[in-house]
């Protein structure tokens, strides 16, 4: 629906300026803060200029120890972070393609029931599962380990199932057909036919899933007891917890190296992100 | 069963097994066991021990969980109308073939990318009583103002819309604009009149309103005020839903607009008859996700204090449940809470389908 009327055009972007303005000032605020010597943050009015401009702020948040700052290991919470998005991602890839082949591309007895389980998990919220999930990985002591964080994606879930089945229900028949023919297992089908035409399905699902690991905070609060195996964002928020209300230079800095690496992949990956909300919402 | 069907099962079973244990041992068996937990006083060190209905009649009496509950259902009854009027609003906007949309659109959408925990610590320093930039802009332009319209001006748009809507086709174009214009200045002037210093409706003011007239709100400090900052931090980093219904208003086809133009509908008309029918799927979706999400608010509350201060007025139920299970060990009694929020997220996810068949549409459905 076009606004083709100038004042209407006015109007429209005059709005659009306005609220990019308002989305983009919180963001802004940051990175000036976080450039900002620590006796320059707390002053009135507001200084949105930051003067000197602190680079350093950045080194010292990753590397600055004393005992009153302390120091946020943000290397180390960076190498935990990406070892459990390798583990997690690759998991949650390989897992759920092979069940959505299975409830896709085959029909076996059972399949439509099992599927519509499948659909009903989809409304359980973690906090509900929470505590005998948490008592299973007591049974198996795998409490204050990376476990409980990775090894689940390896056994698909319910969101991610729908979204490949769906996008595999659209790749021809006759495809499986002409492979099956040619004398492909179901195995070679999979790996020679679907799986390459289905690459930007499974780049969104992989995307979504890092997203989740980044982001995610209460599965690290849980599992996790040494400081030393915290995720950026359970070690983000014990600096938070224990020198927060005064350093917010450092916090903004330390916010940002969080924040950023998630911007730069957004900007990498933009269409398949996009497309890849799109889809879930439309496709849901 | 003929053999071809016998090998269809196997093979079938066999892509889908790690679903089997994904499904029985993280959702079919924690939800059963919780569901037992809950009836049971257990504090994972020790075995489970059964009391019956107990933990229930404990949560029945427990104020902490009382508050938590209202806590949680007042944040979503605020935070789900918003982000569908904000969201939906700006995707159509950005729906107006602008140039540069892609620019807009990313600009809104950024927030979303951040991190919840990140989200909490920027908010708070922004929100910050004495330094923070928000307070800052709005004291030293003497915004305060804006303030009575926050939750108002949306309330009062939607009625003044919708009022437009009913009388446009009997009254004609032009009355009908008057009568939605009429409302929506009544709302607002409803406000005013709730005006702390000269309203006259000021002595059923709430505390908020009053608050704002000593200064401006201490946001995260002031218990008045807390569950609006979150509000607010929701709406900022909400993209994800305005991507999802820009991409559903991108998919109306451009017929059913030529068609509501010949028989003389204008932009709102067009929006309100051919877009959200068109989209009404995509708005049920996002309703349903934000239901979900919403009522298992965790990490920002948490982040920003977890004991829900200032006076418990963002504590949620989520965060008791996590208190319980891992403060006090009380894993019993978090189980009894995690039933009762998995019967509420049920019961209204259930409520949003059945209203649904209504209004939502379908095509060729």
């Amino acid at each position: 629906m076009t606004a083709r009327s100038p004042l209407a055009k006015i109007v429209v972007y005059a709005l659009l300026a306005v609220l990019s303005v308002l989305f983009i000032m919180p963001l802004a605020w940051t990175i000036s803060t976080s450039l900002k010597p620590a006796d320059k943050t707390m002053v009135l009015p507001p200084e949105w200029w930051p003067h000197p401009i602190v680079w350093r702020n950045y080194l010292d948040a990753v590397t600055y120890r004393s005992k009153e700052l302390g120091y946020i290991p943000m290397v180390r919470y960076a190498r935990n972070t990406l070892y459990l998005a390798i583990l997690s991602v690759s998991g949650t890839v390989i897992s759920n393609a092979l069940i959505a082949y299975g409830f896709a591309r085959i029909r076996w007895r059972g399949r439509d029931a099992l599927f519509a389980l499948t659909l009903a998990t989809m409304m359980v919220p973690f906090p509900v599962t929470m505590v005998a999930v948490f008592s299973v990985f007591r049974h198996l002591g795998w409490i204050g380990s990376f476990k409980p964080l990775w090894v689940p994606a390896w056994f698909g879930s319910a969101f991610n199932i729908f979204l490949l089945r769906q996008f595999f229900l659209t790749i021809p028949r006759d495809l499986s057909d002409a492979a099956s023919i040619d004398g492909c297992t179901e195995l070679q089908t999979f790996w020679h036919i679907i799986l390459p035409l289905s690459k930007p399905a499974l780049a969104v699902v992989g995307l979504f899933h890092f997203m989740y690991v980044w982001n995610d905070f209460l599965g690290p609060l849980i599992y996790l007891t040494d400081e030393r195996m915290f995720t950026l964002s359970l070690g983000l928020q014990a600096y938070q917890s224990q020198h927060g209300g005064t350093e917010w230079h450092m916090l903004m800095a330390a916010s940002l190296i969080v924040i950023t690496p998630l911007i730069a992949l957004f900007f990498f990956t933009q269409k398949t992100f996009i497309q890849g909300i799109a889809l879930t919402g439309l496709k849901g | 069963m003929t053999l071809a069907d016998r090998r269809q099962l196997k093979h079938g079973l066999a892509f889908v097994s790690p679903w089997f244990i994904g499904l029985g041992v993280f959702l079919l068996y924690p939800i059963l066991a919780s569901l037992y937990f809950s009836f049971c006083e257990y504090s994972v060190l020790q075995r489970p021990m059964w009391v019956g209905a107990g933990n229930y009649v404990d949560l029945a009496q427990d104020t902490v969980f009382w508050k938590s509950l209202t806590n949680t259902l007042l944040y979503a009854a605020f935070a789900l109308p918003m982000g569908l009027i904000v969201s939906l609003s700006l995707a159509l906007l950005l729906n107006t073939g602008v140039r540069g949309l892609a620019v807009f659109r990313t600009i809104m959408f950024l927030p979303a990318l951040v991190p919840m925990v990140a989200l909490a610590i920027v908010w708070l320093w922004l929100l910050n009583g004495q330094y923070g930039v928000v307070n800052n802009l709005l004291t030293r332009n003497q915004l305060y103002w804006l303030l009575y319209l926050g939750y108002a001006l949306p309330v009062a748009a939607v009625v003044g819309l919708w009022l437009y809507d009913r009388l446009a086709l009997t009254w004609g174009a032009a009355r009908a604009w008057a009568a939605g214009l009429t409302s929506l200045a009544a709302g607002l002037v409803i406000i005013r009149l709730l005006h702390p210093e000269s309203g006259p409706l000021a002595f059923a003011l709430a505390e908020r309103f009053r608050a704002i007239h000593q200064g401006p709100p201490g946001w995260l400090a002031d218990p008045a005020w807390s569950k609006t900052a979150l509000v607010v931090m929701s709406l900022w980093g909400g993209g994800n839903a305005m991507v999802i219904y820009l991409a559903g208003l991108q998919d109306v086809p451009a017929h059913l607009y030529d068609a509501a133009e010949l028989d003389g509908a204008n932009w709102l008309q067009k929006v309100r008859h051919v877009a959200f029918p068109a989209i009404s799927p995509v708005i049920l979706f996002n309703l349903v996700m934000g239901i979900i999400g919403s009522l298992q608010l965790f990490a920002v509350p948490y982040v920003i204090s977890p004991t829900g201060a200032p006076d418990r007025s963002i504590y949620f139920l989520t965060m008791y449940l996590y208190d319980n299970a891992f403060t006090y060990l009380r894993m019993g009694y978090a189980s009894a809470m995690a039933w009762i929020l998995f019967i509420i997220i049920f019961g209204l996810t259930l409520l949003a389908l059945r209203l649904s068949k209504r209004f939502v549409y379908y095509e060729g459905g």
